[in-house]
């Protein structure tokens, strides 16, 4: 989800004749599911799609704290903002595991973050919603990390070993997430007074759809989804992970006693999964050129943090230049 | 960032156990590398015990010379004990 369209460079898939020998016994190793390391020869295309893939991710962990860290001085209570506060710390903790999986590859940290903010590089396109009232937070918990852990937990298999130690560690902490999100939903519907209850249905109305778009387009027969399946860097299709969500996800939404703004939603007893109606793609589309209500508030945000922090990384470096030297003299 | 050095970052996660490495950080110094390694990698008491090695000093070994590197033990099989059948009479050994 976190990467929602990410080029290959691919036409078409090789067959194995056309092959070299390196590229052969990397696809043994990657079909035997031995994970492939730093070191080893891997095919320019897995590294320059895994440096998209893992950067796309990184830069959502980093933009995904923004939506979040509008509420951190509104949080109805101490206990609310404490753990708001540390949701948003595990994501900034994310984003700096994904960054070092993506600099085994060769790339450089702030060259990537330069085309974050240079509009070259995707976020997921979720965190360009703004977040309402309270119960957004609840619903972003829910919803938004519930719909990455989906995604996430299947990544834990994915063929290159930084990333997918990168997984294992994040999927560990995501689970909290998500479970404080329902309960700030749940205490707002058992407690909360008609207005508060409205909130939450209204937070759900509104963050339903974008939800279901992080799992990105339908797969088609296209190269990219191809390759990316034969190179084991993605490991499940998105239909099949979306569909996965929303069965988990329906039964909480009825606990809850919400709805969900889409009236096609129902139980197939013949398929055993929920149907439900189609994404509005064009929506998709736009957010993801740039167009959707946040984006350019979320790059500027996040270039002013960059450029303002500029004297702090400075700062650093020469009191450590200082430090060395007073060490060489003494 | 990137004029920042690299560490590679290992943590004793109880006492009696090895240092397992975990990630890297970037920092302007050891210090900060620490105190970095520290926020990011032990935020839910997953350690006692963290080093900080700058990533530049660390050799490894390609892996992808498996066959060279590891041949030398690769035909030593009396090295392990499972080559010594023992007759069941002999018991636990």
């Amino acid at each position: 989800m976190y990467a929602q369209l990410v080029e290959t460079g691919a036409k078409r898939l090789k067959t194995k004749e056309e092959m070299s020998p390196e590229e052969r016994e990397f696809h043994e190793k990657v079909d035997a599911e031995t994970k492939i390391e730093p070191k080893n020869w891997m095919p320019e295309g897995y590294r320059k799609t895994l440096v998209r893939q893992i950067s796309q991710h990184a830069h959502s962990e980093v933009v995904g704290m923004l939506p979040e860290g509008n509420w951190v001085t509104r949080a109805p209570t101490l206990k609310r903002k404490l753990q708001l506060m540390a949701k948003i710390q595990d994501e900034a903790g994310h984003g700096l595991y994904l960054y070092s999986a993506m600099e085994t590859l060769g790339a450089d940290r702030d060259e990537e973050i330069e085309k974050l903010h240079q509009g070259k590089a995707k976020y997921s396109s979720i965190f360009n919603y703004p977040t309402l009232n309270w119960a957004d937070m609840g619903a972003v918990g829910w919803l938004v990390d519930g719909a990455a852990i989906v995604n996430q937990v299947v990544l834990q298999r994915t063929s290159y070993g930084p990333y997918s130690r990168a997984m294992i560690r994040i999927c560990k902490e995501e689970s909290f997430h998500q479970r404080q999100g329902y309960q700030i939903l749940l205490d707002m519907m058992r407690e909360g007074t008609e207005e508060q209850k409205a909130m939450v249905q209204d937070a759900i109305n509104r963050l339903w759809w974008p939800a279901l778009m992080m799992f990105g387009p339908h797969d088609d027969e296209s190269p990219n989804s191809q390759q990316s399946m034969a190179w084991k860097i993605k490991r499940k299709s998105n239909d099949e992970l979306r569909q996965m969500f929303i069965d988990q996800t329906v039964p909480q939404l009825e606990f809850l006693g919400c709805t969900a703004p889409d009236p096609d939603l129902k139980w197939n007893e013949e398929t055993g999964h929920y149907d439900f109606g189609e994404i509005n793609w064009q929506e998709f589309y736009d957010v993801l050129k740039g167009n959707g209500p946040c984006n350019r508030e979320r790059i500027k945000t996040r270039k002013n943090a960059i450029d303002e922090g500029a004297w702090v990384r400075e700062a650093a470096v020469a009191y450590a230049e200082k430090q060395k030297q007073r060490a060489q003299a003494a | 960032m990137s004029e920042w050095r690299l560490y590679e970052v290992f943590v004793r996660s109880k006492h009696g156990l090895n240092h397992k490495h975990v990630g890297s950080v970037h920092a302007s110094d050891a210090e900060m590398a620490m105190e970095n390694a520290r926020d990011l990698y032990t935020r839910r008491s997953e350690g006692v015990s963290i080093w900080v090695v700058p990533s530049d000093t660390i050799t490894a070994s390609a892996s992808d010379e498996k066959e060279v590197l590891f041949d030398p033990s690769e035909d030593k099989v009396y090295r392990h004990a499972s080559f010594y059948k023992l007759p069941d009479e002999v018991g636990h050994m």
